[in-house]
This record gives C-alpha cells, structure tokens and sequence, in this order.
C-alpha cells in the first residue's frame, strides 16, 4: 500500500493528463498565457502556484466545517491572497529581476480560477491530505502545459532555453544559423501563446477521442 | 484629450483579452452565445468602472509608501503596499456584492439581466488586473482612473462579443473533431489578438503631436521645450 494508496495516485496523475486543468477544464488560463515568452518564468509561475494550491486547499480543507457556506468566497479569497504574499515577497527578495518579469501576473494568483475552483470543487468537500494530493496534482497539471509552451516560445523565438542559446549564435551564423535558420519573432508576441495552447489541444485530443466535445 | 487617450488606449491598444489575457476563464466559458456574453460584459464594465476609483483612493491614501501623511508626520514613513492584493480583492468582493444588493433592490430588471453574472465576477482576473494595472502603471488622477476602468471594461466587452459573434457562426462550419469547441476558440482567439495588434501604432503617431501642442500652450514649460530642442540640435550636429 505505502504512503499513497491507488486512488490518491489518480489525484495526482489524472490532471496531468486526461483531466487537465488548463486543456480539459480550462482553469487558469490567464497566467498561463501572458507570461510563457521564457521558460524561466514559467516554471516560477508552476512552482508559485503549487505552493498557493497546495498549501490553499489544505487550508480551506482543514476550515471547511467552520466556514460559513454565504462568506465563504470571501473567506476563500482571503486565504489565497495571503499565500500571494508570501510568493510575491519571497520573489521580490530572491529573484528581484523575474518579479519584475512576472510583474503584475504574481498578484494575478488570486483569481486564477483554478484555485478557486479546486476550493469549490475538492477542498471544501474533501480532508486535508486528499485535498493536499488533489491540490499538488492540479498545479503539476498546470505546470506541465506552462512549461511546454514556454519551452516552445522560447526555443522557437529566441533560440535559447532559460537564457542559453541552444541552437548557435545569430549573429555569428553558428549551429543552426549557418544553413540559414532563423529565429521567429513572431513566437515572442503574446497572441501566439493562445495558438500554442490551441494546438496542444489539438494533439491531445486527437490522441485521445473520448475528450472530443461536439459543437 | 488626456482622456481620449487613454480610453482609446485601454479599448483598443492595451485590450484586456487580447494583449494581456485577462479575464480569459470566463471569456472562454461564456462566450457560447451573445446574448449571455452582453449580459457579463455589461456587468464587467460596470464593475471596472467602480472598483478601478475604488482603489486608486485606496491606493493613493492608504497604501502607497508615504500614502498615511494626510494621518499626521509619524505616519508619513509608513509603506503598507504589501497589503495591496488583500485590499484589492477585499474591495472588489464587497463591492460586488453591494453592487448586487442594490441593484436587486432599485432595478429588478437590471439585476435580471446583470444578477447572475455579478457573483462570477468576483473572481475574474479582469477586474483585479484592471486594479493592479492601474497601480503598476501610476495612472495620476481619480478622473483618468475611472476613465481607464470604463475602457478597460468596453475592452472587454468588445472582446467577448466578437467571440461570442463567431462562435455562434462556427457551429455551421466543417471544423476537424478534435479542434472543436475549445481548440479552435484559442486559435481563433490568437488571431484575433494578431488583428488588434494592428492597432498598436494608433496612438505612437498622435502622442507626438499632442505632446507639442500642450507643451507650447503652456507658457512655463516653454523652456523645457526649447532646452529639449537645442539637445535635439545638437545631436543632429
């Protein structure tokens, strides 16, 4: 059996996949979009976000018998703004340059619907370690979507990978440059994280009709 | 003219959806029909334009370092603006819900149309980043604030409204299985965002000649004007 029995493993695995938030629930798109120019931002925003859920749903799970069902919206969004100050004060004091980077999208946690949404829809009903699983799960699933398209706009638009060129130099006509690659700008503007997404989805559904919606 | 600026700016340059992705949750969740979709984007204009004031007074007189002074000198060092998520959001949900609770009772056929959307809004990024947008941008005075509010909410609006326009349509076309419904919203949306992009040099052209014009209706900055122009010489030279 061991620390995690079979079904806490599918909390953890099933929003990686087949029911991730980002493609299938589509939670938390904002954040997702706008700041995957670099790879570097992405994987702070991940790991920003598995702190808030993880650390949030426990929280809320842990109130949920003593929250009033009116307030607790309110309630809710207190704790998660609470959890954004933390991240946004840690960033500032390590990594002062990426906070500027990420700028106003740290703050932009607190509505991330996915947080929300995993509250309403698992911490409030579930304990504490479960919604802890569920918690960690659904930002992985997150994670992995922002890291892969932030992979390839960075790749494909500045030929680096956290900063360091991986395809030669553009200036100096190395590597790849030298049969005339180039790199594609294009993939550095914002409306191009949406067609990436756009086109993740494609993939994924085609690799798995039972997640085909009709019109 | 500072106004129409920054209006046009918020509708169409800096659009809430398509260059910064706000609000994209239930952008892509309510746009299946346009007559829902003019339902939220009423109610989002309408709340921008209220908690986008809000809190800049909040911002201006309570959070900002040195923002406590009008309280007396031993405030003045204070800096409280790691508290500004929390405020943001706290006004933003009670307002949300006073806004509610008044229009039921004033306009019952307003909160019919509005009244369902409202308690979505508390959590739509648009509303929070318009306020943390306006905080990160200095935007100076209450007036140009609350323009930035309403224009950042049309922006919005005229986004959902165009998708919803769309989707409505698609449903007749040939559109490969797994494309549908949410794929192709993204990539239809991406190009969208490519589209208004175009409108990116809108104002770069007008800024210019506005800025000659106040500068040489202003007697007293005239001197900077012609400070600036003999720097501007002599690069020349």
């Amino acid at each position: 059996m061991g620390l995690l029995s079979k079904k806490d493993t599918k909390l953890i695995t099933d929003p990686l996949a087949d029911n991730n938030p980002i493609t299938i629930q589509v939670l938390g798109i904002c954040s997702a979009l706008a700041i995957t120019a670099e790879l570097e931002a992405s994987i702070v925003m991940s790991i920003s976000v598995l702190f808030v859920l993880g650390v949030g749903n426990v929280v809320v799970s842990l109130m949920r018998n003593i929250i009033p069902s009116k307030i607790r919206i309110i309630v809710q969004l207190i704790v998660v703004a609470t959890l954004v100050i933390i991240v946004d004060l840690v960033l500032k004091a390590f990594a002062y340059e990426l906070s500027k980077t990420l700028s106003v999208f740290v703050g932009l946690i607190i509505t991330n619907c996915i947080i929300m949404g995993r509250f309403e829809a698992f911490a409030l009903g579930n304990g504490p370690w479960r919604s802890f699983l569920d918690g960690i799960g659904n930002a992985a699933g997150y994670g992995v979507i922002l890291i892969i398209v932030g992979f390839f706009r960075e790749l494909l638009g500045s030929g680096t990978l956290l900063g360091i060129p991986v395809l030669g130099d553009p200036i100096e006509k190395t590597g790849l440059y030298s049969i005339g690659y180039e790199n594609n700008g294009f993939m550095l503007l914002s409306p191009m994280a949406l067609i990436v997404v756009g086109i993740i989805i494609w993939v994924q559904r085609t690799r798995n009709k039972a997640l085909v919606e009709d019109h | 003219m500072e106004h129409l600026e920054l209006f046009l700016k918020s509708i169409f340059i800096d659009n809430m959806v398509f260059a910064t992705f706000l609000g994209m949750c239930s952008y892509l969740a309510v746009s299946k029909k346009v007559s829902t979709a003019v339902g939220l984007g009423a109610a989002v204009i309408f709340v921008l334009a209220i908690t986008v004031p809000l809190n800049w007074l909040l911002d201006q007189y309570l959070l900002q370092p040195g923002a406590l002074s009008w309280l007396g000198e031993e405030y003045a060092t204070y800096d409280l603006s790691f508290l500004s998520f929390i405020m943001f959001i706290a006004t933003i949900a009670t307002m949300v819900q006073l806004v509610e609770i008044v229009v039921e009772k004033f306009s019952p056929s307003l909160y019919n149309s509005l009244g369902i959307f409202l308690p979505l809004i508390a959590v739509n990024c648009a509303i929070l980043g318009g306020s943390l947008f306006m905080q990160s941008r200095e935007i100076p005075t209450l007036g140009l604030a609350t323009t930035y509010g309403i224009g950042s909410g049309i922006g919005w609006f005229l986004a959902i409204l165009a998708i919803a326009a769309i989707r409505e349509k698609i449903r007749y076309s040939n559109v490969p299985p797994a494309l549908r419904g949410l794929g192709i919203t993204f990539i239809i949306t991406g190009l969208m965002a490519i589209g208004f992009m175009s409108f990116g040099g809108m104002l770069t052209g007008g800024d210019e000649e506005t800025a000659k014009e106040t500068k040489s209706a202003k007697v007293d900055t005239l001197e900077d004007t012609e400070k600036e122009l003999a720097n501007n010489t002599k690069v020349i030279e």
